[in-house]
């Protein structure tokens, strides 16, 4: 925002409050009401406003309260935000970013543990990627404010009170590429967003049994990262998604179609997807850990997968 | 027209820093939240046209002039000409290139030439004419799928949109768009949307630019005005209410006007709506709601400058209601059995071209002839535009990539390293990622 000063914020509770998870705390002091909008609760028109004003010249932020709520502004996301520069013949274009937090938390609720990863990917004219450390969060929110096309930004409730060393000089990640997380030889585990703790836990007794896992953050749900994904596969030939999206139609379903296509002739197994249950995410804890994919699970699918 | 706000309001500052990102204080919060009061005027019976002016003296009147009931009376009821003659030729060749086009269309739809949905705007064309001509290049306007008449109105040439029409690669929106996304960036056409209400946001998202220009880059002469277009049919739908509010709430510089033609394809608006008066939902939002004839381009106009210049000065939105009518179907796909043939009748009196040119002959504004003159000038336009778009070649396949992403980056790295859209050939490939 110091940077570039037709960048700025709107959503619900940004300004004064500071973020429903602080994220643009105290921005609204520095940088005033204006550039950090508390909106009304509008979904579908703030969020549309913010592309009327990616269109004529800002580069709005606009964040969802939580990500669920992003399902009221659809008709603007899908219609507006995806189609705009083409329909338009190449005449306007839509530099925005909408984020916010979603993902399944501590107890919150059907409605407020929701992946909708699934729901956008297929709108055309969008590109979608997921934060899951502070290092990447910051490398890829400045990636997306950069970036003319307009990008949906998930993070993760429960991922906002990690702590991690990151440089003091100025960085941008690439907005298509996954990341590295640990080399291995054994088996390609393909994830994002929190279910990368869940995997580098599972990662920790897979070495310890003596498997040699490959793990890869995907980052960019759209488009997918077919040459790091690729060369992972080609050198492991065992492919593991482990996501906490829901199973039909989610991203590792796109994901799995994708390799299968690309790569069918360097898999040595068919690829495993473990993915959230296809239920509306219970409210008691119990059931709410059975819902998301578990370490443990993990392990079994490796071993399976390596025999 | 103003809302009596009270006077601490107007004190808006406008944030005159050098490097605004930085070095800002925080506006004061005028914007923010609506802490003024309203007063009400009884509603006038007196010349339509003057009240606007009149008022703006006094605080808060939401002036209104309910004639549905009324005959009409003849085109324009003001003494004073309203008009020099330069406008009034204006407006009238905008007026009857509209109608001609839309006409044409009608045609070419038939003879097989244009397809899909095509939605006519003929008998409504007042209401473009009267507010679009007002506009600076640099202010914007916001349609609906009945977007010929705007696009033209704004300037975008009648060869582009035929074009466009006719699917060629060389209308506006490169034949990518149709009859129902027209959109200029050179004109500041902002749309062309399918569905009712969604240009609405986009809209208020316009005027919000202006207002940020003006206030956070410093641009102190910017007064860029957005005007949105819809119908009837829209003022039920929720984001119709939610920009109210915001705009009311911020003080945008847009103005919502109302095409109210009485019917949302089959269904009238007095099925649909609980309150028909449209305009009356403006004071609840805190703005003035005004109604005005709409087949009546000089009434129009007179409305529509009160409200753009309001909105130039930063008071924020004006609510406009526009009693109109189309005389054709809903599109050219409906058979239009619904609507009574009285009423249509009644409203075919009504031609604002007809009216236009009545007045313009009995106020020795222009002659017979002048006005003749321009129709054939329309005419030649009019075929000029299809000729073009006739000649113009289909996309080829390799722009069904273009304009998916402004940034290609975004279709993504390929298995072999690098970006698909670093391939030459790739732009006749797939766009799987």
């Amino acid at each position: 925002m110091d940077r570039d000063p037709t960048v700025c914020v709107m959503g619900e509770d940004v300004g004064h409050y500071g973020g429903s998870y602080k994220v643009t705390k105290d921005l609204a002091n520095k940088y005033g009401d204006l550039r950090v909008l508390d909106t009304p609760i509008a979904e579908n028109s703030f969020t549309g406003m913010g592309i009327g004003a990616a269109m004529t010249g800002l580069r709005p932020v606009v964040e969802g309260m939580n990500m669920g709520f992003l399902l009221l502004a659809f008709n603007q996301i899908s219609n507006n935000c995806g189609m705009l520069h083409y329909t338009s013949g190449g005449q306007f274009k839509i530099p925005i970013v909408i984020r916010g937090p979603g993902g399944v938390g501590r107890q919150l609720g059907a409605e407020h543990s929701q992946r909708l990863e699934s729901y956008f990917q297929s709108i055309p004219g969008i590109q979608m990627v997921a934060c899951s450390t502070p290092y990447n969060a910051k490398g890829l929110m400045k990636a997306a404010i950069r970036s003319e096309n307009p990008v949906i930004l998930f993070e993760h409730v429960l991922l906002y009170n990690l702590k991690e060393r990151i440089p003091d000089e100025e960085y941008v990640l690439n907005l298509e590429e996954a990341e590295m997380v640990r080399p291995g030889e054994h088996v390609t585990i393909l994830t994002y967003s929190r279910m990368r703790y869940h995997v580098m836990q599972a990662a920790k007794t897979l070495v310890n049994k003596g498997y040699d896992p490959e793990v890869i953050d995907i980052r960019s749900l759209k488009p997918f990262d077919l040459h790091t994904i690729g060369n992972s596969v080609k050198k492991t030939h065992r492919v593991l998604i482990v996501e906490e999206c829901m199973r039909t139609g989610g991203i590792g379903a796109s994901l799995t179609a994708a390799i299968t296509e690309n790569f069918h002739d360097y898999l040595d197994a068919p690829i495993v997807c473990l993915s959230s249950q296809d239920v509306p995410t219970p409210y008691a804890g119990t059931l709410e850990n059975w819902t998301v994919v578990q370490p443990a699970q993990i392990v079994t699918a490796v071993e399976q997968l390596c025999q | 027209m103003a809302t009596a706000f009270s006077s601490s309001i107007h004190a808006i500052q406008h944030s005159r820093c050098e490097n605004p990102s930085i070095a800002s204080k925080k506006p004061s919060s005028a914007f923010l939240g609506s802490t003024h009061k309203l007063r009400f005027a009884a509603p006038s019976r007196s010349a339509s046209v003057c009240a606007a002016t009149r008022r703006r003296s006094s605080s808060v009147s939401a002036v209104s002039e309910v004639i549905k009931e009324k005959k009409q009376k003849s085109a324009s009821s003001s003494s004073n000409l309203l008009i020099t003659k330069e406008e009034g030729l204006e407006l009238y060749e905008d007026m009857v290139l509209g109608r001609a086009f839309e006409d044409m269309c009608a045609q070419m739809y038939y003879r097989g030439k244009m397809f899909g949905f095509v939605h006519l705007y003929n008998g409504q064309e007042a209401v473009s004419t009267g507010f679009i001509k007002l506009l600076k290049k640099e202010d914007s306007a916001v349609s609906t799928y009945r977007d010929h008449v705007h696009a033209l109105s704004k300037g975008v040439p009648a060869r582009e949109v035929m074009s466009e029409l006719f699917g060629k690669t060389t209308g506006c929106c490169r034949g990518q768009g149709g009859s129902m996304h027209m959109f200029s960036k050179e004109h500041n056409l902002l749309g062309g949307f399918a569905f009712i209400g969604e240009g609405i946001p986009v809209a208020t998202g316009a005027a919000f630019s202006s207002k940020y220009r003006r206030e956070v880059l410093g641009e102190a002469d910017c007064d860029h005005v957005t005007l949105a277009f819809f119908g009837d049919g829209t003022c039920n739908n929720g984001q119709f209410y939610e920009c109210l509010n915001l705009a009311a709430l911020w003080k945008l510089p847009i103005i919502f006007v109302v095409e109210n033609n009485l019917w949302a394809i089959g269904m009238s608006h007095m099925r649909a709506t609980s309150d028909p008066q449209i305009w009356k939902k403006g004071p609840a939002f805190g703005m003035p709601g005004v109604h005005v004839d709409g087949m009546d381009v000089l009434k129009v106009r007179e409305v529509a400058k009160e409200a753009i210049e309001r909105a130039r000065r930063g008071e924020g939105p004006t609510l406009v209601e526009c009693e109109t009518y189309r005389f054709r179907g809903h599109s050219l796909a409906d058979p239009d059995e619904l609507r009574d043939p009285a009423e249509k009748a009644h409203y075919a009196a009504r031609d604002p071209i007809t009216a236009l040119k009545k007045y313009m002959i009995e106020n020795n504004l222009a002659k017979e002839a002048e006005l003749k003159t321009i129709e054939k000038k329309i005419d030649e336009v009019v075929e000029d535009a299809v000729e073009f778009a006739d000649e113009s070649p289909q996309p080829p396949r390799s722009q069904l990539l273009d304009n998916v992403f402004a940034d290609p980056k975004g279709f993504g790295i390929g298995p072999d390293g690098r970006y698909r859209c670093e391939d030459p050939k790739f732009t006749e490939g797939t766009a799987h990622v």
